[in-house]
């Protein structure tokens, strides 16, 4: 049973993770249809941010929790800005083009994005300090739940809850629950379309830029790389769950972060890949819209 | 009409190359030397060449072996089996006392079967293969490097014997090099039988976390891990293994002992044993030979320099003792003698690996890696 809840822990942990950059990709997709496979490189970008901005506090004498905080922020504006940035850049301009080009124009920026921090940065590994502290209160389970990792699961599930209230009660909420319907009725009733488009991209790079935060502090090394991976996996979650819907991307990265769990204790840890994208392919056949998508009628 | 009086010319230059060879004097010790010392492997062939050379210049100065000289005849293999054997022939038929290589593994097994059948030894610098050695295949074949299961072994025995563990969990990345020695410290532990292997698992590099595989290290109750694998890996590894509470030794493969390691894992590092070669800096023989090389050549030895200078004064010492190059005398000297060489005090075992060369485990002490007597 011990063994049970420690491997549900740790995929707990890594579900939340899965889900805060599923959201990202799912509102995209919800709203211009666009899957933005750059998404992963705003989350890796905002890991090296931190690490950046958490070295220089350090060297100005900041310490623990305040460096968190003040790191997390900053990377939360960065990725925001990035995410911004792309949208306009490489998105915007291709907004009424065939569906083929902006994807093509999201590889594009996810190689450019990764290659920039190549070269701007360094190709190796770099050492990510753990700014999450040891909670003295956590030292009889850590065994099972380390404190870093109850730190991942609250601030996902305060950041989950907190979108969920941002889009179902505030006006910028409603606008894009109003361009997730109907794009050009929702113009015709005074939505600032563009607007709401950015504002999407810009939520979703700081639910990455989070993401980023929390494990490169959890897992202590960061480089390039980590996007892409951390991209596929959250993709993934976010088809499970029925791209397009919020809730689903949650559910989704919960349950292939549990899936790779227990893969890995009960069966073979060589093989929780196998198992993850299994689920994704058993579940796809059972429902073919995800697990909390619904069936849409093409729009003619 | 141009080609062809151009090709007589290349023939005639090539030929008249052969003509000293054919002319040397019949009273010196003939050492071959085998290698690529011609494409794109020469930077491995020529290092091994420069250090036999330097060697035989040292001891014709000094008088020669048993007065007589010593003489040099390279040998190019390019590392390709097929010309390999071309070259065996050739150096054979050139009444060869003893061979320095060949230098890739391919190339050497290519080539011993003809060394065999005219009984002449042969030394290799670099060929890590390890069948070359162990499967007794041939008798007559030595090498001043470590095989590639030593690494292994090393682990397989530190694990067992210092650690003292009865149960091992040897996880790998999947990839040849850390499977490879994931593989040979799993072989060699059930040959000892003293340790069981309750874990043998590949992850996923770059996965997110290992904490799984952690989890299920505990609960098969392993008292020590060994990885195969990188740095990044390995430094994940053992700060996630912190994060839950889990002390026990670490041992990872030379790809883990590095400052890389020490960079990424910080604080997490202490304690973490690896294997790695043997540091021969520190030996008198080495730092002469080096000292000797950056004088005459204004740079630093190449790879496997430090492995062809011992080959030679290996076997320089082994025709000294004997007293002649005849086979079975020779081959006693090498297995009984210790010779002072650039790789540290050597001697062969009885299937031709030098002993006192190799792998030794390190620990990372006060933020650096430490040899472990």
């Amino acid at each position: 049973m011990d063994y049970f809840l420690e491997l549900f822990s740790s995929g707990m942990v890594r579900g939340s993770i899965y889900a805060l950059i599923a959201l990202g990709y799912t509102m995209v997709y919800g709203i211009i249809q666009l899957i933005n496979f750059a998404h992963g490189e705003i989350y890796m970008i905002g890991a090296f941010v931190a690490l950046i901005v958490s070295g220089v506090l350090t060297i100005y004498g900041f310490s623990g929790v305040s460096i968190l905080i003040l790191a997390a922020v900053i990377a939360m504006i960065y990725a925001a800005a990035y995410g911004y940035t792309l949208e306009k850049i490489a998105y915007r301009p291709l907004r009424n083009a065939p569906r083929l080009s902006p994807l093509i124009s999201a590889i594009g920026m996810s190689l450019f994005l990764q290659n920039y921090v190549l070269l701007a940065q360094t190709p190796d590994f770099l050492r990510f300090p753990e700014l999450i502290p040891e909670f003295e209160f956590m030292e009889p389970i850590a065994h099972v739940m380390g404190s870093a990792e109850l730190i991942i699961l609250v601030t996902s599930a305060i950041t989950m809850i907190g979108l969920t209230l941002l889009i179902k009660f505030t006006r910028v909420g409603k606008a894009m629950r109003a361009t997730q319907q109907d794009m050009t009725m929702a113009r015709l009733v005074g939505v600032n379309v563009d607007q709401v488009i950015s504002m999407t991209f810009i939520i979703g790079s700081v639910l990455a830029a989070i993401g980023g935060v929390l494990v490169a502090s959890y897992i202590g090394q960061i480089n390039f790389y980590i996007g892409f991976m951390a991209g596929v996996k959250a993709f993934t979650a976010a088809v499970l769950g029925g791209i397009g819907n919020i809730p689903g991307a949650a559910l989704g990265g919960i349950v292939l972060g549990l899936a790779e769990s227990f893969a890995a204790g009960y069966v073979s840890s060589a093989y929780e890949d196998v198992f993850a994208f299994g689920v994704l392919v058993f579940i796809l056949i059972l429902r073919p819209s995800g697990l909390l998508g619904k069936a849409v009628k093409q729009k003619v | 009409m141009r080609q062809s009086v151009f090709k007589k010319f290349v023939l005639v230059a090539l030929l008249s190359l052969l003509v000293p060879v054919t002319a040397s004097a019949a009273d010196t010790f003939k050492i071959g030397v085998a290698g690529p010392h011609t494409g794109d492997l020469a930077p491995y062939g020529i290092p091994t060449l420069e250090a036999a050379k330097m060697v035989a210049d040292q001891v014709n100065a000094a008088g020669g072996v048993l007065g007589k000289q010593v003489e040099v005849m390279p040998m190019d293999d390019q590392c390709k089996p097929e010309i390999a054997t071309n070259a065996a022939t050739k150096l054979v038929s050139q009444d060869v006392d003893v061979v320095i290589g060949h230098v890739c593994s391919g190339a050497t097994k290519a080539a011993l079967g003809i060394y065999k059948e005219a009984n002449v030894i042969a030394i290799s610098p670099s060929a890590t293969n390890p069948p070359l050695t162990q499967s007794g295949d041939y008798p007559n074949f030595y090498r001043t490097i470590a095989p590639d299961d030593d690494q292994g072994k090393l682990a397989a025995e530190f694990v067992a014997g210092k650690l003292g563990a009865k149960k091992v969990a040897i996880l790998h990345d999947k990839g040849d090099y850390g499977k490879g020695f994931a593989d040979f410290s799993k072989m060699f532990i059930e040959q000892g039988g003293q340790v069981e292997v309750v874990m043998f698992e590949g992850v996923t590099p770059g996965a997110m976390d290992y904490s799984a595989v952690v989890q299920k290290i505990r609960r098969e109750k392993a008292d020590a891990v060994i990885f195969g694998g990188y740095h990044p890996e390995a430094s994940k590894l053992i700060s996630q293994m912190n994060k839950k509470r889990m002390k026990i030794p670490f041992i990872g493969p030379d790809g883990v002992k590095g400052d890389g390691f020490l960079e990424i894992a910080g604080k997490d590092a202490e304690g973490v044993y690896a294997t790695g070669p043997m540091d021969v800096s520190a030996y008198a023989e080495n730092q002469k030979a080096k000292a000797d090389y950056v004088a005459k050549y204004g740079k630093e030895p190449g790879t496997f320099f430090d492995q062809g200078y011992a080959a030679m004064q290996a076997i320089l010492a082994a025709i000294e003792a004997t007293g002649g190059t005849e086979y079975a005398a020779l081959e006693k000297a090498l297995k009984s003698n210790f010779v002072d060489t650039s790789v540290g005090k050597i001697k062969f075992d009885a299937k031709g690996d030098a002993e006192g060369v190799g792998f030794s485990v390190f620990q990372v002490q006060g933020g650096k890696f430490v040899e472990l007597q």
